[in-house]
């Protein structure tokens, strides 16, 4: 078996057990009002983090992408008109997707 | 009413699951370029299922840098989704060989859709109905985006990579824009969240930002214990 491969099943099998190891800890820790607590709150956080990575990170560098920046701004817009959730992503998509065609 | 809200959440499971299960175009076609097969393409999606972490290690393998390393880049990538099923555990009340095959699916969009819904039985629904959605899809795409990285367009000309932003900021804006306590709460922690996430991603591997954030977490929890 490859170099390659090796990773691909370390990586496959790695990803699993994270997945598996919050799912399954022992009731005693998921009990505890702390844990509920940061547990309740922790997607938050991430799920901010990752919209601001995804929006404005190229690797290791902060980038400005405009049509994807604009693309995020038309879902503010659709969210604060309390348009339906699938609007809000068609509009960011058609968004950015039109102000790349016109070569932004 | 109950209907109302579990077919809503159903609504909100197949739209995510579609629109960013289109995104394993990109990784099946990235994945190829960087010089993987389609088998190993096709491996990564069914079984690390999970896309920062596929996309990682693919860029690697693209850059001919070292394999320990990117896969440990890809592994610590994949660190947030034992934080989602901290919160999940008690929400899906799975137990024992069940909690298998549904691990698969802890992963960011199956937790914000699930985050989102009024309710604990919608909340269900909106994580297995957005996990089997985009599992099919995100494999399905992955493979053709693998078999003709020429042929198929490139997703962000159809402004596929704003919809994951807009995803999370969709379900996060109905919490993080009221006048209640919880709103007043959350918003520092998801500003917090972001502004470390930014400010750590020029020193820090990939993976890191993201993780960094909840710290922003067991800062408040520290400073105002209950």
């Amino acid at each position: 078996m490859s170099a390659t491969w090796w990773a691909i099943v370390a990586v496959c099998a790695g990803c699993y057990a994270l997945k598996l190891a919050g799912l399954s800890a022992p009731r005693r820790i998921l009990d505890h009002p702390g844990v509920q607590r940061f547990a309740a709150l922790v997607p938050v956080a991430l799920l901010a983090a990752l919209i601001a990575v995804q929006t404005f990170t190229h690797g290791q560098s902060l980038v400005l992408d405009w049509p994807r920046t604009a693309g995020l701004g038309a879902a503010v817009v659709a969210l604060l008109l309390r348009a339906p959730f699938l609007v809000v992503l068609a509009a960011a998509a058609v968004v950015t997707a039109l102000l790349r065609m016109a070569g932004l | 009413m109950e209907t109302t809200t579990r077919s809503s959440a159903t609504r909100d499971g197949l739209g995510v699951g579609i629109a960013v299960g289109l995104s394993g175009v990109a990784f099946g076609a990235a994945a190829v370029t960087a010089g993987l097969s389609v088998a190993q393409a096709c491996v990564l999606s069914l079984f690390a299922f999970t896309g920062a972490s596929q996309f990682a290690l693919a860029g690697v393998v693209a850059g001919g840098g070292n394999l320990v390393a990117g896969a440990a880049g890809a592994l610590l990538l994949g660190v947030r989704n034992s934080l989602y099923g901290l919160r999940l555990a008690g929400l899906l009340g799975v137990r024992g060989w069940r909690r298998l095959p549904v691990a698969q699916g802890v992963i960011d969009e199956t937790t914000a859709v699930a985050m989102a819904q009024p309710e604990e039985e919608s909340a269900r629904t909106g994580f297995f109905v957005t996990f089997v959605t985009l599992y099919l899809t995100w494999n399905a795409t992955t493979l053709l985006g693998a078999l003709g990285t020429s042929s198929v367009a490139d997703p962000a000309v159809f402004g596929l990579d704003a919809v994951g932003p807009a995803t999370f900021l969709a379900i996060l804006w109905p919490r993080l824009t009221g006048d209640d306590p919880e709103a007043r709460t959350l918003r520092p922690i998801a500003i917090g969240g972001a502004a470390v996430a930014l400010a750590a991603t020029p020193f820090t591997p990939a993976g890191v930002p993201v993780l960094l954030a909840s710290v922003v977490v067991l800062a408040v929890i520290l400073r105002r214990p209950k």
